[in-house]
C-alpha cells in the first residue's frame, strides 16, 4: 500500500540521486556543445570567439569524415557479424557436455578480461607482425610471403583483433540463453521430425532472438567508442585507412589540439550514436518485449 | 496399425541400472498405462520406446519391425510432454503443423489438417494465439493436437495432467479416454496416480525398480494383485496388511484387506479403538487401531455414528482376504 505521502517520501529521497545523475549527464554534454561553437585552440588561446557551424563544416568538408563515418560503421557492423555468428557457434559447442567443461568454458572468456591495448599489442606483435608473428611463420611455412595485415588490411586486421575481444562476451550471454532452453522442446522437435538444423533454425535461433538483441545492443554502445586498439596498432593509418570518428576527434583534441572541432565531432558522434541507436531500437527492440 | 513388443529391453546410466530387464507387449489399439512410485523407472521405459533414450541391450519392435535403433522420427510415434513442451515463439497454429512442416507437406494439406485436429480439441478460435496466452487445459489440447496431425502408430503420454489442477485433471482424462475411442490408436500413458491408471486403462502395468510387477486389466490388478507391492499400490485408500498371528491363522505371512471388506459388527473376529475418521459424506474413513496394535482403515457408510475412542469389532469377509507369502507374492 502507498499512501500520499510514502509515494512523496519516496520522491523526496530519490530526487538527490536524479539530480546529481542529470548534472553528472547534462553538464558535460552542455560544455561540449559550448566549445563546438566557439574557436578554442590551445595553440593559440588567445584568439577565441563565437564561429557558428564553422566547425562542423570542417569535418563535413574533410574527405577524412565521410571515410571515418564509414569507417566507424563498417568497424561496428563487422565486429557485430562475426561475434553474432562465431559466438552462436561457441556457445552451441561449449554447450555439449564434455570432459573439463568449466575449464573450458573459463579459457573461451578469458579474452574479455585482458585490456584493449594489451589485446591489441600481442595480436600486433605476436599475431601479425611480418617478422616475428604466428601468421607470418605459417604463411613462410607454405612458403608464401607473409601478410602485411596492418599495412595492407588496417580496417580488417582492427575488426579482427576487437572481434576476438568481444567474442567471449557474446559466447558467454548466448550460452546462458542456451542453457534456459527446455531439453523438453528440443526432444518434441526431435519426434516431429526436425533435422538438426531444423532444430537450430525452428527453435533455437527463434529461442536465442532475445540475447542476440541484448548482445547487438550492448556491443553497440562499445564499438562505437573503439579506440585504444587503433591507437596501439594503426595509429588510423596507412594515411586514414583505419580511422573512425573517436579516432579523427582524438587527432583534431590531441594532435591538432583545436578543442573547438573536437567538441564539433563529439557532439557528431552524439547524433551519430542515436541515429544508429533509433534503427536498432527499431529493428530489433521489439525482441526485448514480452 | 501400432503393436509395440520389448524384448529383454535393459537400460543403465553408468553403474545404476534403471531397468533391468524388461519383457513386454502392447498390443494395437490398446490404451497402455505405466504407473509405479516416482524413479520406478516408467518415464526412462517410455523414453526408450520414444527413441530419446538409447536401449543398453535388448529390442524394441513397432509393426514387427525391429526399431530399437532407429531414430525418434522414423517410428511413427508421437509423444505429448509433461511440460507440453509448445515452441513458445509460434502460434498454436504453427505449432501443431510444425511436425507436418518438418514433413515437408504442403501449404494447403497442412493447413487441412491442422483445421481438422483443432475442431476434434475445440481449438479452432485459438489458432492464431501463442501458447503463453492459453490455459493450462488449452496448452495440453494443442500439445495433443501437435501430436494427433502426425497420425501416428502410438501415441506416449509423460504424465499430461500432473500439472493442471484437480477438476481440470478429471475433464482432460476423459476427455483423453474419449479420444483414444475415437482415434482407437494405441497409446501408452505414463502416470504415478493410480486413480488415472484404474480410470483410463485396458490395460495397467506397474512397475517398481525398474521391474514389472503386473500386467493386467484395472480390476483384475484390483481383485487379485499379483503381490504385495501392487496390494498396496492399486486402490484408495490402500488395502490393509496384516502380519502376525492373524496371518498364520490363514497360513500366510500377510494377509490384506480392503478397507470397503471390513464390516462393523457385533462381534467379528478383530477388535479395536476408533481413531481419526474422515467423512466424506458418501463414505466414512475410520482408523482402527487394533489390540494387536495394526492400524487399519475401514470404509463405513456416510452416516456411520462412531466417534474417536469408539470400541469396535469387524470381521473381514473371508472370500476378500488376500493372503501373501513370505517372499511378497500372492498364495493361491
Amino acid at each position: 500500500m502507498s499512501t500520499q505521502s510514502s509515494r512523496l517520501a519516496a520522491r523526496v529521497m530519490v530526487a538527490p540521486s536524479v539530480v546529481l545523475l542529470f548534472i553528472w549527464m547534462a553538464v558535460p554534454l552542455a560544455m561540449t556543445l559550448y566549445y563546438s561553437f566557439r574557436l578554442y585552440r590551445l595553440l593559440s588561446p588567445d584568439r577565441t570567439g563565437w564561429v557558428g557551424f564553422t566547425n562542423y563544416l570542417w569535418f563535413f568538408n574533410s574527405p577524412d569524415f565521410w571515410l571515418a563515418l564509414w569507417n566507424t560503421l563498417a568497424l561496428v557492423g563487422g565486429v557485430l557479424v562475426i561475434t553474432v555468428v562465431l559466438g552462436i557457434l561457441i556457445a552451441l559447442l561449449i554447450d555439449q557436455p564434455v570432459k573439463g567443461q568449466g575449464m573450458l568454458r573459463i579459457l573461451v572468456i578469458a579474452p574479455f578480461f585482458v585490456m584493449p591495448p594489451v589485446a591489441a599489442s600481442i595480436w600486433e606483435n605476436l599475431f601479425m607482425h611480418p617478422q616475428n608473428g604466428l601468421f607470418a611463420a605459417i604463411a613462410r611455412g607454405f612458403g608464401a610471403q607473409p601478410i602485411l595485415f596492418l599495412e595492407e588490411y588496417p580496417l580488417l586486421s582492427v575488426i579482427g583483433i576487437v572481434s576476438w575481444e568481444w567474442l567471449p562476451f557474446a559466447a558467454l550471454i548466448l550460452l546462458t540463453s542456451l542453457q534456459s532452453l527446455s531439453s523438453e522442446q528440443l526432444e518434441a522437435a526431435e519426434m516431429d521430425g526436425a533435422s538438426a538444423l531444423s532444430r537450430l533454425r525452428y527453435i533455437i535461433l527463434p529461442h536465442m532472438t532475445r540475447a542476440i538483441t541484448v548482445v547487438i545492443l550492448i556491443q553497440t554502445i562499445f564499438l562505437l567508442g573503439i579506440f585504444g586498439e587503433i591507437f596501439t596498432t594503426t595509429q588510423g593509418g596507412p594515411g586514414s585507412a583505419s580511422t573512425t570518428l573517436p579516432y579523427m576527434i582524438f587527432k583534431q583534441a590531441i594532435a591538432a589540439k583545436d578543442i573547438g572541432r573536437a567538441a564539433a565531432g563529439g557532439i557528431i558522434a552524439v547524433i551519430l550514436a542515436n541515429i544508429v541507436a533509433y534503427f536498432l531500437m527499431r529493428g530489433i527492440g521489439r525482441h526485448l518485449d514480452a | 496399425m501400432g503393436k509395440i513388443t520389448l524384448k529383454h529391453v535393459n537400460k543403465s546410466f553408468g553403474e545404476v541400472a534403471v531397468i533391468p530387464d524388461i519383457n513386454l507387449t502392447i498390443e494395437d489399439g490398446e490404451f497402455v498405462v505405466f504407473v509405479g512410485p516416482s524413479g520406478c523407472g516408467k518415464s526412462t521405459l517410455l523414453r526408450l520406446i520414444a527413441g530419446l533414450e538409447d536401449v543398453t541391450a535388448g529390442q524394441i519392435d513397432i509393426d514387427g519391425l525391429d526399431a530399437t535403433y532407429l531414430p525418434p522420427a522414423k517410428r511413427g510415434l508421437a509423444m505429448v510432454f509433461q511440460s507440453y513442451a509448445l515452441y513458445p515463439h509460434m502460434t498454436v497454429r504453427k505449432n501443431i503443423a510444425f511436425p507436418l512442416k518438418m514433413a515437408g507437406l504442403s501449404e494447403e494439406e497442412q493447413e487441412k489438417k491442422v483445421q481438422n485436429a483443432a475442431r476434434i480439441l475445440n481449438l479452432t478460435n485459438y489458432l492464431d494465439r501463442r501458447p503463453g496466452q492459453l490455459s493450462g487445459g488449452q496448452r495440453q489440447r494443442v500439445a495433443i493436437g501437435r501430436a494427433i496431425v502426425r497420425e501416428p502408430a502410438a501415441f506416449l503420454f509423460d504424465e499430461p495432467l500432473s500439472n493442471l489442477d484437480a477438476a481440470l485433471r478429471v475433464s482432460m482424462r476423459q476427455e483423453i479416454t474419449e479420444l483414444h475411442q475415437t482415434l482407437k490408436t494405441t497409446m501408452i500413458y505414463v502416470t504415478h496416480d493410480q486413480v488415472e491408471a484404474m480410470t483410463m486403462a485396458d490395460k495397467i502395468v506397474v512397475l517398481n525398480a525398474g521391474n514389472i510387477e503386473q500386467v493386467g486389466s484395472p480390476l483384475e490388478l484390483y481383485h487379485r494383485p499379483a503381490n504385495l507391492f501392487v496390494a498396496g499400490f492399486i486402490g484408495s485408500p490402500k488395502m490393509n496388511l496384516v502380519q502376525g498371528a492373524v496371518a498364520a491363522a490363514q497360513g500366510a505371512d500377510t494377509i490384506g484387506v480392503r478397507p470397503e471388506h471390513l464390516d462393523i459388527v457385533e462381534s467379528g473376529s478383530w477388535h479395536g479403538v476408533v481413531g481419526l475418521t474422515e467423512h466424506l459424506g458418501s463414505d466414512t474413513f475410520l482408523k482402527v487401531v487394533l489390540d494387536t496394535g495394526d492400524t487399519i482403515t475401514v470404509r463405513a457408510d456416510g452416516e456411520v455414528g462412531l466417534r474417536h475412542g469408539d470400541r469396535i469389532s469387524l470381521a473381514p469377509r473371508p472370500d476378500r482376504i488376500h493372503r501373501f507369502g513370505a517372499d511378497g507374492k500372492a498364495l493361491a
